[in-house]
């Protein structure tokens, strides 16, 4: 079993992983289940990042998305349900057209992806290369400055406009 | 005393009377009794004025012209005419002279003659202010220069004479005869306008010696023969009407409705010689056809008229019928060419009738107090037949009226004898000249007629015995301002003030003066020159003294015969010839005649004009209302039904898309990606193929 | 030696990943189910990034562009849940569908 093949099982398990996982996101009526199944999307989709070679991304995502987003999804969802009502599922909306319309869009895009010609075929070597921190890093404050200061600032202002949305009114 | 000194005194003479006229309009009320003394006064000044003038211009500008010409309105130059402009102005020969004198002289009698016979009338001052509007106006035809200024001042006659005749207009009879006399003037003047336009169409002047110097040189109008004549006629037209001729003379008699100083002053003596007046001022136009209509329309009228004369009894209506039949002598006289014969006896006459008439008022007058006296309402005090006897109690209008009545029968040593048979002359030198003998036969034959009625208003009303003794007492002559004018008058009628020859004017500073003027007309057109005339005239003298004695003398004897001596009997004349009495006595039917033709006409056209203003005029207009009516409806309809629904379907529609479309918009996000994704889908399938 | 994982492999696992992700945006009523949705989308992007990156030869720029979807993420997720929260607060209701204030 050289490493070639061994990433494809690893591919394998981690997009089965994800796929199920998001299908019970997504199908779960149980909105706790939803969230918690919503873990092993993202340790998936991390998985996924560390086989495409991007290891800072993949720590990123977890700390962002398992340590932070998917916190603050518990917290909403314990916060906007009664503590007192158990019933914490969700409704569904126009199943039928919505399926349909998500199966066609799925088709579509798969078929866009089959018959598009990729450059290489879509192939590439197996690589096996440091961590991609320090090109990051350097981009960062390099080429990608602007971007860098623009997401800070955006950063600011969403956590300022959270509080500012959330906070409760004392005056009411 | 030079031209230009003349020509600012007559225009002081026109403008006095207008002065006493602003005056008394104006103020008269205020001035109460003192009225008249304003108007005779002024009268008085511009008959003072007219004397000067006369004299001033026989003796120092015998044969001179004055005139006096300035431009009112200038047209400029005028496409294909040229400069075109309308001259006023005045003018005085001898004629105007004389006639400015007349019409002073009469008017300033009269106004002294009222003072006393108006007195205590409601109207007075009005009456007085009438009376020198009149004067203006009769004064502005005479002494104007062109048919403009002229035409212009005819009609204020015709107004002013309009307003006197209707100054009792609280009579039903004397505004109907104000406005019969206004409205025959108005036939007459009508021709009278056109005969002008005529002129000013070919001449593009109106003043006399434009439009002679112009017909002179050959420029006749229209280059015809015929409008020659007719332009003659056309203004001879104005004449009918004012000098009341056949066919137009119905409005006279009728105008008597008005106060008798008025009669005399207006409807005897001035405004209606202003017609024979006209004629005098054209004579030089008119060709020999037209003199001959107007000598026939002078002959036939002043025939019909005496016959009516003899049948009347109103003192009144028989002086003005009278009136008509020596308008009828003027006119003929002139037609015939015996033009100063023509115009002398306009002076004499109207010095003669307005004393007869000034007469008659006077003894109207008396026997309106004696019959108020005797509070007696029902008897006429302008019958002949109530009256007699009145010679004893009003001595002086006796004799006045006796001596103007001597005048207008024509007796030796009178004026009416000098004019009168000196017309008579020019008729029968006419009928001599031309053969038509019907015009000296008829005026022979009216001369006999005017002497048998007038003295039988004479010996009817101032001999014999009065019908009613008691009545008789209260009779008394008039005050002296009236009396006075009579005496003038009576004076005035003597031969001697015209010619110092008794039995011949020709030889008198009259005719002296004024002299038949040379035609203008060609030569072809024109009558018997002068002096052809006046060798017939010579030669038909004598016969017509002779024959003019001589019925006149008839006339006399056969109205004594009748009247007096009651040698015939009048009642067994009427009845023999009951049908010539009646047809006299109703005046030919002529009022009947125009009733039935020309006002039965007029009313007839009007009938059928007020038909089709109601049945076809106001049809057509009830036909719009309701076609509009009904359009509005049908457009209301269309309005409500087709616009409203199409507006409506509109909304309607709108609103169905809105309730379908609404469905869509849920207000779900979710709804709305779900189309964004269908949209996607849909885009895809459509550029799939790309 | 080449990978038998091609970048089809990932493509069609992000584009089930979108799709499924799709599916709860637009079915879900509970407005955290929807953020959830949002978050799955987001992730499928971000495999794409990083396997377009992957496959055209390791660039950075696509890892790059995958770091600012996270930083989004964050961001939406912080003030979408706040949002979601105020909602509640005011509707006493996370079910879109019956957050329809706008609706006639």
């Amino acid at each position: 079993m050289n490493s070639v093949q061994l990433f494809d099982i690893i591919f394998y398990v981690l997009a089965a992983t994800v796929l199920a996982s998001a299908s019970i996101v997504v199908f779960s009526r149980n909105i706790v289940y939803a969230a918690f199944s919503l873990l092993f999307t993202l340790f998936g989709v991390a998985g996924l990042y560390v086989l495409l070679n991007a290891d800072f991304l993949a720590i990123t995502q977890l700390m962002v998305y398992v340590g932070g987003i998917l916190v603050l999804i518990l917290f909403g969802v314990m916060l906007t349900n009664k503590v007192v009502s158990v019933d914490i599922k969700t409704g569904t909306l126009q199943v039928v057209p919505a399926a349909i319309l998500v199966v066609l869009t799925a088709g579509i895009l798969c078929s866009i992806i089959l018959a598009t010609h990729w450059l290489g075929a879509g192939t590439t070597d197996f690589l096996v290369v440091k961590t991609t921190a320090p090109k990051i890093g350097e981009a960062l404050i390099t080429t990608h400055m602007l971007l860098f200061e623009v997401a800070s600032v955006v950063l600011l202002v969403a956590i300022i406009g959270a509080a500012m949305i959330a906070r409760r009114e004392k005056t009411q | 005393m030079t031209q230009s000194l003349l020509l600012q005194l007559s225009v002081a003479v026109l403008f006095l009377p207008l002065v006493s006229f602003l005056i008394l309009i104006f103020f008269g009320k205020k001035l109460a009794r003192q009225s008249d003394v304003i108007g005779i006064f002024l009268n008085g000044a511009a008959l003072a004025l007219s004397v000067t003038i006369l004299y001033a211009k026989v003796n120092f500008f015998h044969d001179e012209l004055l005139n006096f010409t300035f431009t009112w309105i200038s047209l400029g130059n005028v496409t294909l005419i040229g400069p075109l402009k309308f001259d006023l102005g005045i003018m005085i020969d001898n004629l105007t002279a004389v006639m400015l004198v007349v019409v002073t002289l009469i008017s300033f009698l009269v106004n002294l003659f009222s003072s006393k016979y108006m007195e205590g009338d409601i109207r007075f001052s009005r009456y007085y202010a009438n009376l020198g509007l009149f004067s203006f106006s009769m004064l502005g035809i005479v002494i104007a220069n062109n048919f403009l200024s002229m035409y212009i001042f005819w009609e204020l006659v015709g107004l002013s004479s309009y307003l006197l005749i209707g100054h009792w207009y609280e009579k039903k009879s004397a505004s109907d005869a104000s406005k019969k006399a206004f409205v025959v003037n108005r036939v007459g003047d009508f021709g009278f306008l056109i005969g002008i336009l005529v002129l000013w169409a070919n001449y593009h002047t109106l003043t006399y010696e434009g439009v002679y110097a112009a017909i002179g040189s050959g420029m006749i109008p229209f280059q015809s023969a015929w409008w020659m004549t007719a332009s003659g006629l056309l203004i001879f037209c104005g004449a009918v009407g004012k000098s009341a001729q056949f066919p137009l003379h119905v409005w006279l008699p009728d105008a008597m409705e008005g106060p008798t100083p008025v009669s005399a002053l207006i409807h005897a003596a001035t405004m209606v010689a202003a017609g024979v007046y006209l004629i005098a001022r054209t004579f030089p136009m008119l060709t020999a056809d037209a003199l001959m209509v107007i000598a026939y329309v002078g002959a036939i009228t002043a025939f019909i008229s005496a016959t009516i004369a003899i049948a009347q009894t109103d003192i009144k209506k028989v002086l003005a019928y009278s009136t008509v039949s020596q308008l009828g002598y003027m006119v003929m006289g002139l037609g015939v060419g015996a033009f100063s014969a023509g115009t002398m006896h306009l002076v004499t006459h109207a010095a003669f009738k307005a004393g007869l008439f000034l007469g008659a008022g006077s003894v109207i007058h008396a026997m309106h107090n004696a019959l108020h006296h005797a509070h007696d309402h029902h008897t006429d005090a302008q019958d002949i037949m109530n009256m007699g006897g009145l010679r004893k109690k009003m001595p002086i209008t006796f004799w006045t009226f006796v001596m103007f009545t001597l005048a207008i029968s024509g007796v030796p040593l009178t004026s009416g004898f000098l004019s009168k048979d000196e017309i008579l002359a020019g008729t029968l030198a006419y009928g001599s000249l031309t053969g038509h003998m019907l015009i000296p036969i008829i005026g022979f034959l009216v001369a006999g007629l005017t002497a048998f009625y007038m003295f039988r208003i004479v010996i009817l009303a101032f001999m014999g015995d009065h019908k009613d003794p008691s009545r008789l007492e209260h009779v008394h002559e008039s005050p002296l301002a009236m009396t006075l004018p009579l005496m003038l008058l009576a004076a005035l009628s003597f031969f001697a003030f015209y010619s110092l020859n008794p039995i011949g004017a020709s030889s008198g500073w009259f005719f002296h003066a004024i002299e038949r003027p040379a035609t203008v007309v060609p030569l072809d057109m024109a009558a018997a020159s002068t002096e052809i005339f006046e060798e017939a005239l010579h030669h038909a003298h004598n016969t017509a003294m002779l024959f003019s004695l001589l019925v006149a003398g008839t006339g006399i004897l056969l109205s004594f015969l009748t009247y007096h001596w009651k040698k015939i009997s009048a009642d067994a004349v009427a009845e023999s010839m009951a049908p010539v009495h009646k047809f006299l006595l109703n005046k030919w039917y002529f009022d009947e005649l125009y009733d039935a033709t020309a006002v039965a006409g007029v009313k007839g056209i009007a009938a059928l004009f007020a038909w089709f203003d109601g049945k076809i005029v106001d049809g057509i207009v009830n036909g719009a209302g309701s076609v509009t009516k009904m359009g509005a409806v049908v457009s209301g309809k269309f309005d409500s039904i087709v616009v409203d629904g199409f507006v409506n379907l509109t909304a309607t529609v709108a609103g169905t898309f809105g309730l379908v479309l609404r469905k869509v918009q849920t207000g779900r996000v979710q709804s709305y990606i779900v189309f964004a994704i269908l949209g996607i889908v849909v885009l895809f399938f459509f550029y799939r193929a790309v | 030696m080449a990978l038998h994982v091609s970048l089809q492999h990932f493509l069609i696992v992000s584009a089930v990943l979108f799709s499924l992700g799709l599916f709860a945006v637009v079915t879900r009523r509970n407005a955290i189910m929807v953020l959830m949705g949002i978050e799955l989308i987001l992730n499928s992007a971000n495999i794409n990034f990083l396997a377009f990156s992957r496959y055209n030869g390791l660039q950075i720029d696509g890892q790059m562009a995958a770091i600012f979807v996270i930083i989004l993420a964050a961001a939406e997720a912080a003030v979408g849940l706040a949002i979601v929260l105020n909602i509640f607060k005011n509707f006493n209701t996370v079910n879109v569908d019956e957050i329809s204030a706008m609706k006639q």
